[in-house]
């Protein structure tokens, strides 16, 4: 199997598990309680709270573990309309945001926020011009996820976060599929709230943060206990935030490198495939995009067959197509950038890991020029486009 | 998610390609929704179909319905086509899932609109047969990439 779907969701790493193994039978007292067998609980997840808070310049009670990342991200927004109430209820997002964000803001719409969702260019980048302009005395919150989920793209997060406290606004982003993946420094970006997720980084799923600047005055979302300083009630996942703690220090550690080598093989990757199939384009930004995003769209074709067909010889991959978005419509982040319909439906994932190899690649292109001439040639629509050319 | 002879049709399309000069063509879906059928017939003096071709811009279950439709139309009256109901297609592929189902409504209108454009050519009427909804909308070509 070459998997290459790691935007959905990576494979948890054996150092992670194996930090995580010893606090499901060994040690698995709660860590709030106040004998000593709780007492290691107690500090695994302190230092984990270091390494997650490290990954990102925070301080270690600027972490807050969540559930994952929608959790955070649904957190975030509403907490802050609430909590923002009387100074206003105006919300800047934009339009190519993880639906944890879209549909939090249509919920908070209903409520009486009023939300701007900012455009986005051919490249998927929001404008700060545009930015600039939507903000109004009443906005309260900016939120602008670091990089794209489906095309990758890296947004000006430094820009946003300056623009927003020049304007006294709150900024928050969600850094789901950046965390770990790109630097980020929460004080140098200006941002006050930050989601993450563990299942991105070779971490655990069903584990995640929300950062929160110090001073920030968000409430608990989840209302019981005084856990994560009570601002997030519930049992402490002991193993979950080790797991997170253990991959967000060797995302760490090993960032730089791994960079280096997915950028080298994802080069190749989007070389080849522009280079050796006709009429494929590359979605998102050509060098401002996360290290191990590939997004095309090759047209006169759809999404969900090439996934089918991929399958097949064991290759894992994803589509924006509306046949895997279980709608009529296409992915809304590849209608914002401007694609048509009919392209839209033909887009392609491919987002790798560290263990991903250049014959792995090589393997998946020439698959992919085969499936790729094989649904072309029962196209109606390229049929006509051959004839329309003679 | 797809049941076995789905995925046989998809991977092994039978009756793919083009008709030249075919007794009939219907051309039906939408692009913007991601599925457009074209189907081709060759029909002889009797009335029964002879030949039949297909091209699907689609999903799996767009394809694969288009396929069988082939299958379950070729040999067959026009008046036996007719009774090819997007049903028939449904059960002789052992079902789809629910937000598919369109696509084997869509292989009925693609034999609908087929024979509709036959009749036409012919100058006849061919009973039970309705102006099938072709709402093929205009493609946008020269994307230029």
């Amino acid at each position: 199997m070459i998997y290459l779907d790691n935007a959905a969701t990576t494979q948890v790493s054996e150092a992670v598990l194996n930090e995580m193994l010893p606090f499901f039978r060994e040690i698995y007292g709660n860590p709030s309680a106040i004998y000593d067998f709780a007492g290691e609980g107690k500090r695994a997840v302190d230092a984990a709270r270091k390494q997650a808070a490290d990954l990102i310049g925070a301080n270690p009670e600027e972490i807050y573990f969540t559930g994952g990342g929608s959790e955070s991200d649904n957190w975030a927004l509403k907490a802050a309309a609430e909590a923002y109430a009387s100074k206003g209820k105006h919300i800047i997002t934009s339009k190519i945001e993880h639906h944890a964000i879209l549909h939090t803001c249509e919920y908070l719409e209903k409520l009486g926020c009023e939300v701007t969702y900012l455009d986005v260019d051919e490249d998927g980048k929001i404008s700060l011009e545009a930015l600039k302009k939507a903000i109004r005395p009443d906005t309260i919150l900016i939120s602008i996820m670091t990089a794209n989920n489906e095309i990758g793209t890296i947004e000006p997060i430094a820009e946003i976060g300056r623009i927003a406290h020049e304007n006294g606004i709150l900024f928050h982003t969600d850094a789901v599929q950046a965390y770990g993946h790109i630097p980020i420094d929460v004080e140098k970006m200006h941002i006050d709230m930050l989601s993450a997720s563990g299942h991105k980084l070779n971490g655990p799923k069903g584990i995640g943060i929300l950062y929160i600047r110090n001073g920030v005055k968000i409430r608990s979302f989840i209302h019981g206990g005084a856990q994560e300083r009570s601002r997030r009630a519930g049992t402490s996942n002991v193993s979950g935030i080790v797991g997170f703690g253990k991959a967000a220090q060797i995302a760490k550690d090993t960032m730089e490198t791994r960079n280096a080598q997915e950028t080298a093989i994802r080069d190749h990757l989007i070389d080849r495939v522009l280079s050796e199939i006709p009429y494929a384009r590359l979605n998102g930004h050509r060098t401002d995009r996360l290290p191990n995003n590939a997004n095309f769209c090759f047209r006169f074709i759809e999404g969900e067959s090439v996934l089918i067909l991929l399958n097949q010889i064991g290759i894992c991959a994803s589509s924006g197509s509306a046949c895997t978005s279980g709608s009529l419509d296409p992915s809304h982040v590849l209608l914002a950038i401007g694609l048509p319909h009919e392209v839209a439906h033909g887009s392609l994932r491919l987002t790798l890991s560290e263990d991903t190899t250049l014959e792995d690649i090589d393997f998946v292109v020439d698959s992919l020029k085969k499936i790729i001439t094989k649904l072309r040639n029962m196209s109606p629509l390229y049929e006509d486009f051959v004839k329309n050319q003679k | 998610m797809y049941s076995a002879k789905v995925i046989d049709h998809f991977s092994n399309p039978r009756n793919v390609g083009e008709i030249e000069n075919p007794s009939g063509v219907g051309t039906v879906g939408n692009a913007r929704c991601g599925d457009i059928m074209r189907m081709y017939l060759d029909i002889d003096e009797q009335s029964i179909i002879r030949e039949v071709k297909f091209k699907t811009f689609g999903c799996g279950a767009a394809v694969a319905a288009s396929s069988m439709a082939t299958e379950l139309v070729k040999g067959k009256t026009i008046q036996e086509a007719l009774k090819v109901t997007n049903k028939v297609v449904l059960e002789a592929l052992d079902g789809l899932p629910p937000v598919k189902v369109h696509c084997s409504l869509l292989a009925e209108e693609a034999i609908h609109a087929a024979l509709w454009d036959y009749a036409e050519k012919k100058h006849i009427v061919i009973e039970g047969l309705e102006k099938p909804v072709n709402d093929v909308s205009e493609t946008a070509e020269g994307e230029g990439y």
